[in-house]
């Protein structure tokens, strides 16, 4: 079980995004910059809107989990969604991946009305998510878990299947070249054929980012990425996450209560609290906005990000 | 998987293989070329023609359901009443309309197949012991169609006219023998095929957990139809090779009963493996043929009634099936790979 994992430097430079850790915060102790984003690369950047989010309500019994919510992902960038618990978060990206159906409202990607599709359609055409409970498939390795995510990627029948000659053949062998690039991509070598149920939790979150990246996704939805998870592994995902939107260019929304994190790597902040969607802006409006202090961060952050 | 020491995967083509050092491919190939030799040797009579005969066409029907409930992890106590839907697609199709059996048994197939995915059905809304309830309908209601319906064959059953091959028909234990293992050799193949293809992977997932399989872009309506269309087919076949082999298709042929033992066969086996199909088939009903010949020696124990034989063998049957499922509920395959990579020395497991 021991993992000797080949570890990249703390700090690296790559595609112009300079990438530190410093020490001086407490509790979660790492910190990092995403520069190229905040000076100048904007303009690259793609403006269209590829997620629109409109006024959708979600409702359980007398619970509102979500109120009227509205939001938009723009081309690519890292969109962050926070709020205490219950505030509804995991209800978002359930209604995004079609887990949950919003009561009313809409949700389009890419021109094609999201709530309206059944959650595999939604996955075909391109949204891929990690769950905050891990949801893996526990019997599979972590390559057949990758696998088993590109199965619509895979092109052959089901008598194909029973002969496992030519054609079939064929594209097992080129989508597992994809899946191995993804496995070295996330340092997962030394997991590749072990059972997914028996790995401990930090490697079984990193199992779940890879299966969603597996799915080639045009948008990734992470719920809590780096939830329960230790300081070292927590560099490691948020590291991984800056790499997957940096090289696959991926638009990114990320649920995440580590506010060292989140202030860090996201280009806009979505506040929701109790179902309704109190704040959106740059990390740095965010931090200002006093809704959001009194509702959310409390006094404890206004120190932090004062030191 | 653990591999011998020695053996590199140095491409993907070799780490996917089945068949892997040659002193494998030397052990499949003497196994195929015993099982082809095997009626020559001395000690096989017609009898135990009969019982292998009968076991092999259950481990067709159970391979099936290996991949129905071992893989997609769907119930269903109706595969006996698959196989019915097989039998008599194959006996009427023959009788009535003259159909050579090389087109009647993929027939069989496919017919027990589009049952199967309509008795199915009710999988996409429930699971565990409602669904199991839901197959059993199929055993009652197939059941008393095939019995009361005049057009199949109604309480006397259907003739079913022996296969042909131009003037040879194939209606001794012997001949079916060989029609059966040839038929069982591609069913084994297809079977394992299936469970490494992308089809058995989306199997998996929608077993280990169905919400993130549709999420991650399986479509659970589609792969849960799929897994009852293919586990009948199996079934459906096992039918087709029986009817040629008992030679009059009735419905007190497939029981209740039969359906539960076959998901008895994949408990001992191993749910998920397809050694496990194969072994657990063998088990129980090997274990029931022993007592069908030495059990009246049973009347021989003081204090066991004359009549102590009747009904052992399914006293048997489920005392293995309770101990396994006690202790060694993943079954004989599972402990067989413990033991396999237990003695093996190979350096880089992963
Ligand atoms: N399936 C459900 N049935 C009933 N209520 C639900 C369901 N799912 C969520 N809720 C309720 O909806 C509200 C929002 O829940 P949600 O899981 O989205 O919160 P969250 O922001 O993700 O919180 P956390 O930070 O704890 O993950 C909560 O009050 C929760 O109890
Ligand atoms: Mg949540």
């Amino acid at each position: 079980m021991a993992v000797s994992q080949h570890k990249k430097p703390l700090t690296f430079n790559k595609l112009g995004v300079t990438f530190t850790r410093t020490t001086a915060l407490s509790q979660q102790s790492f910190h990092f910059q995403r520069q190229s984003i905040l000076d100048g690369g904007l303009e690259n950047m793609d403006e269209k809107v590829t997620l629109k989010v409109e006024n959708i309500s979600l409702s359980f019994g007398g619970v509102k989990a979500l109120d009227e919510v509205s939001l938009d992902v723009n081309g690519v960038e890292i969109l962050a969604v926070i709020g205490p618990n219950g505030a509804g978060k995991t209800c978002l990206i359930n209604s995004i991946s079609g887990f949950y159906r919003p009561q009313t409202g809409s949700i389009y990607f890419n021109g094609h009305q999201v709530n309206k599709l059944s959650p595999h359609k939604i996955a075909e055409i391109g949204i891929a998510r990690t769950f905050q409970n891990i949801e893996l498939y526990t019997g599979l390795s972590t390559l057949d878990n990758l696998m088993a995510a590109r199965h619509f990627h895979i092109n052959y029948g089901t008598l194909a299947a029973a002969v496992y000659f030519g054609k079939s053949h064929r594209e097992e062998i080129k989508h597992r070249k994809i899946c191995e690039e993804i496995i070295d991509f996330l340092e997962m070598e030394s997991l590749r054929k072990k059972t997914v149920g028996s790995l401990p939790y930090g490697q079984r979150k990193r199992v779940e980012l890879g299966r969603a990246l597996a799915l080639e996704p045009k948008l990734l939805l992470l719920d809590e990425p780096m939830a329960g998870m230790n300081v070292e592994e927590k560099e490691d995902m948020a590291r991984f996450i800056i790499d997957i939107f940096e090289e696959k260019k991926i638009p990114i929304i990320l649920v995440e209560h580590d506010m060292g994190v989140v202030m860090d790597i996201a280009d806009r902040i979505t506040v929701l609290d109790f179902g309704i969607k109190i704040a959106d802006g740059t990390p740095d409006d965010i931090k200002a906005n006093p809704m959001v202090i009194k509702a959310y961060l409390g006094e404890e952050f206004t120190a932090a990000s004062a030191a | 998987m653990q591999l011998p020491s020695g053996t590199i995967n140095d491409s993907y083509e070799k780490d996917m293989a089945i068949i892997r050092t040659r002193w494998q491919w030397v052990m499949f190939i003497g196994f195929v070329v015993l099982i082809f030799v095997f009626p020559a040797f001395p000690f096989v009579s017609n009898y135990l023609l009969r019982i292998i005969n009968n076991i092999v066409i259950a481990m067709i029907l159970v391979l099936g359901l290996n991949i129905l409930m071992g893989y997609a992890g769907q119930v269903s106590l109706g595969q006996g009443a698959f196989m019915a839907v097989g039998a008599y697609t194959v006996a009427l199709l023959g009788h009535k309309l003259g159909v050579p059996f090389w087109l009647s048994l993929p027939a069989a197939g496919l017919s027990a197949g589009i049952v199967g995915v309509i008795f199915g059905a009710p999988s996409l809304r429930v699971k565990g012991v409602y669904l199991a309830l839901a197959t059993i309908a199929a055993q009652f209601i197939i059941l008393w169609i095939v019995r009361h319906v005049h057009a199949f064959g109604g309480v006397s059953g259907v003739p079913n006219p022996p296969a042909a091959i131009g003037t040879f028909t194939i209606n001794s234990q012997l001949s079916n023998y060989y029609l059966i293992i040839v038929v069982a050799i591609i069913m084994t193949f297809a079977a394992k095929n299936i469970a490494r293809s992308k089809i058995g992977r989306a199997f998996v997932a929608i077993r280990d957990n169905d919400l993130a399989a549709e999420v991650m872009g399986i479509s659970l309506f589609r792969y849960k139809l799929l897994a009852f269309f293919i586990g009948c087919f199996f079934a459906g076949i096992a039918g087709g090779l029986w009817a040629n082999l008992i030679g009059h298709v009735q419905d007190e042929q497939f029981p209740l009963i039969n359906s539960i033992w076959y998901t008895g066969m994949i408990m001992v086996g191993g749910q998920g493996y397809t050694l496990g199909a194969i072994i657990g088939t063998f088990l129980l009903l090997g274990v029931q043929e022993i007592v069908v010949l030495y059990g009246p020696s049973l009347s021989h124990i003081p204090g066991v009634g004359g009549s102590g034989y009747a009904g052992f063998s399914q006293f048997l049957m489920a005392l293995i099936i309770v101990l396994f499922i006690i202790f060694e509920p993943r079954g004989l395959a599972h402990r067989w790979q413990i033991f396999k990579s237990s003695y093996r020395l190979h350096p880089f497991s992963y």
